[in-house]
């Protein structure tokens, strides 16, 4: 590199650099936080406690290791962020989210990939349920382009 | 070796290629999973091998890193370490705490592990690549806090230097990003949102700081060249990384939830973040082009050009390959995310550690470089890894085009499960890619261990 840049102002513009492009990205982190509340469903939260429970057993079941939910997790299963749309939506799709959970032979089936037999009760089954619908409505921009995820 | 207390380094290299040798046998477990499904169900359920996978990686690169700076810092500093003592001990706390939550994965169902372990009271489990118990997250924070301790009183009472300035710039960040792991709020989308301030912020951030201090601290090195020189391509590198990444993170926010703006914020700033990525290209190249003299140690040589190359290619092509939003739509959540980690991680990471263990182990083992069989066994190794490596990343891509069609593009899409019975080929052949990968290991191992005559020359 040329020698009428010296390592020092490149050293200087290193800091100014980053100094202004966190500030730039602490201001678009602030405009976000502020639109959020429009896309996030945060209402349904508040109105139906079930739904954090929910998620407390989508992480406690490590489901992220197999499954995505909007697009991010692992790739071995299926898209679940609109999984209840899928299977038919609303009580429907809520309904035939809980059967298939609870359905997983515990030996897995054979050759194909199997789901772990969770073990979840009634009641886990529900909050699970309400944390995928309410997963489903969160506002993705139109993503995923299929319902098949 | 200038300094008796760069020696606990090795521990350190010792336990990451451990860990290594872990990751890469999860690793084929997972892709066996991936076409013969129940394949050691429900013994180990893929979700399981996952963690063990992801995690042992990062937990080599973060000891990997460790120890590259307990091996660079006192000869940069020109002074020993602070406390040896403490380093060694923090080793031992790190790598018990380590083998813990691996075993845990293992023994226990994950809830059972989540509930024996407090995860109630501070719930920060079940979440991709956090999975570690809450106590472990502690662990390392602490385990960081002390490290940082030890390696900050060194570098402030010894020499500064402008790689060890970069150094401890991108390790200080490394622990300050990593609190927000503990920020797990019931709003999956805020979830979501302040999750990769961890994930990226990490790799396509601070985590360049320290790759571009141990790749200068090598080529030095190796080649000779002015460290005036070296300096100034490190901060242009860095400076362009930040710049880039740091907004380049909206690249992740198109489809969680979060305002559309980012799609183009997002876009412009991560399309350019290859840049860093050559520029580091172009500076392994052009170091040892320059080289005023002829270091015996061609394999390190040969890793620290790797990683130049393989690092653009799988973080800068491949990473370009998908993150506009147009295509990102299509691709996110594929298998062609899956082939940009595999490449990326190892092309930048994996690789930058392994120059850096390829250039100390032999200086602490008393020898500027190892014998020529086993260098040459080594550089078979890094051909075996590499080319394997970019096979997987082809065959994964193959894969995600496929499945990227026939699940999302075509006018009738397929379930999930139907089309990844469609791309089976693909894994197939991803798995024999992995065999290939595991063989270079295991070259690259051996090459630990080959006699014949030495390179005296210190
Ligand atoms: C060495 C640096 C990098 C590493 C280690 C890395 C690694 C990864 C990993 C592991 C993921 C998957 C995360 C998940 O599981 O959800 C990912 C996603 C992604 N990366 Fe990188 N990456 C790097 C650099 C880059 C660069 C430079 C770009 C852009 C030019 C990029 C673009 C992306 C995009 C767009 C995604 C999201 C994919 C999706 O939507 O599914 N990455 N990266
Ligand atoms: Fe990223």
């Amino acid at each position: 590199m040329s020698t009428s840049f010296s390592t020092s102002s490149a050293r200087n513009v290193f800091y100014g650099g980053t100094a202004f492009f966190v500030l730039l990205f602490a201001a678009l982190v602030f405009q976000s936080e502020s639109e959020t509340p429009k896309r996030d469903r945060r209402e349904m939260l508040a109105a139906n406690p079930q739904i954090a429970a929910g998620k407390r057993i989508w992480e406690d079941n490590n489901c992220i290791g197999c499954h995505s939910l909007l697009g991010e997790g692992a790739y071995f299963a299926p898209e679940l962020g609109n999984v209840v749309d899928r299977f038919g939506g609303g009580e429907e799709g809520k309904a035939a989210v809980k059967a298939f959970i609870q359905s997983r032979p515990p030996e897995g089936i054979s050759d194909r990939r199997s789901m772990p037999q969770f073990n979840l009760g009634e009641r886990q089954l529900n909050e699970i349920a309400d944390f995928l619908e309410y997963a489903s409505k969160i506002d993705t921009a139109k993503w995923p382009p299929s319902i098949q995820g | 070796m200038q300094y008796q207390s760069q020696a606990v380094a090795k521990p350190y290299f010792i336990a990451a290629l451990g860990l290594f040798v872990a990751q890469v046998l999860f690793g084929l477990i997972m892709g066996l999973q991936y076409v013969v499904g129940d394949f050691l169900f429900p013994h180990i359920p893929f979700n399981v091998a996952r963690m063990v996978h992801t995690n042992a990686l990062i937990v080599w690169l973060l000891m990997g890193f460790m120890g590259a700076t307990y091996y660079l810092v006192p000869e940069e500093s020109e002074r020993e370490l602070h406390s040896p003592k403490l380093a060694l001990a923090l080793f031992w706390i790190f790598l018990v705490a380590a083998a813990l939550t691996v075993v845990g994965y293992l023994a226990v169902p994950y809830a059972t592990l989540a509930q024996i372990t407090g995860n109630d009271l501070l719930p920060t489990m079940g979440r991709e690549f956090l999975e570690q118990p809450t106590i472990t997250k502690i662990g390392i924070v602490v385990v960081a806090l002390g490290f940082l301790y030890n390696i900050t009183l060194t570098v402030l009472k010894g020499r500064k230097t402008a790689i060890s300035s970069v150094l401890l710039i991108g390790l200080w960040g490394l622990a300050l990003f990593f609190l927000f792991s503990f920020y797990n709020p019931h709003n999956l989308v805020k979830d979501k949102f302040y999750w990769w301030f961890v994930v990226h912020l990490w790799v396509e951030g601070v985590w360049e700081l320290i790759l571009a201090a141990i790749l200068g601290f090598v080529l030095i090195r190796i080649t000779g060249v002015d460290r005036e020189v070296i300096d100034k391509w490190i901060y242009v590198i860095i400076t362009l990384a930040l710049v880039t990444g740091i907004i380049g993170t909206g690249h992740h926010f198109y489809w969680i939830g979060t305002p559309e703006f980012w799609q183009l914020w997002g876009g412009v700033f991560s399309a350019l973040e290859p840049i860093p990525f050559f520029a580091m290209t172009l500076f392994a190249f052009n170091m040892v082009n320059r080289r005023r003299r002829e270091h015996p140690n061609r394999a390190a040589t040969l890793w620290a050009l790797g990683t130049g190359v393989m690092a653009f290619l799988g973080a800068g092509v491949w990473g370009f390959l998908h993150t506009l939003a147009p295509v990102n739509y299509y691709t996110h959540g594929t298998q062609i995310t899956a082939a940009h980690g595999h490449m990326a991680f190892y092309g930048a990471y994996v690789m930058v550690v392994l120059t850096i263990i390829s250039y100390a182990m032999p200086q602490m083992r008393g020898r500027a470089a190892n014998s020529n069989a086993s260098l040459v066994v080594e550089m078979w190794g890094f051909w075996l890894m590499t080319v394997a490596m970019v096979f997987i990343t082809l065959f994964l891509t193959g894969a995600g085009i496929l499945q990227v069609w026939l699940q999302r593009v075509s006018a009738t899409p397929s379930p999930f499960m139907v089309v990844q019975e469609q791309v089976a080929l693909f894994y197939w052949m991803r798995e024999w890619s992995g065999v290939v990968f595991l063989l270079g290991l295991i070259a690259y191992l051996a090459s630990f261990f080959v006699k014949g005559r030495e390179n005296a020359v210190a």
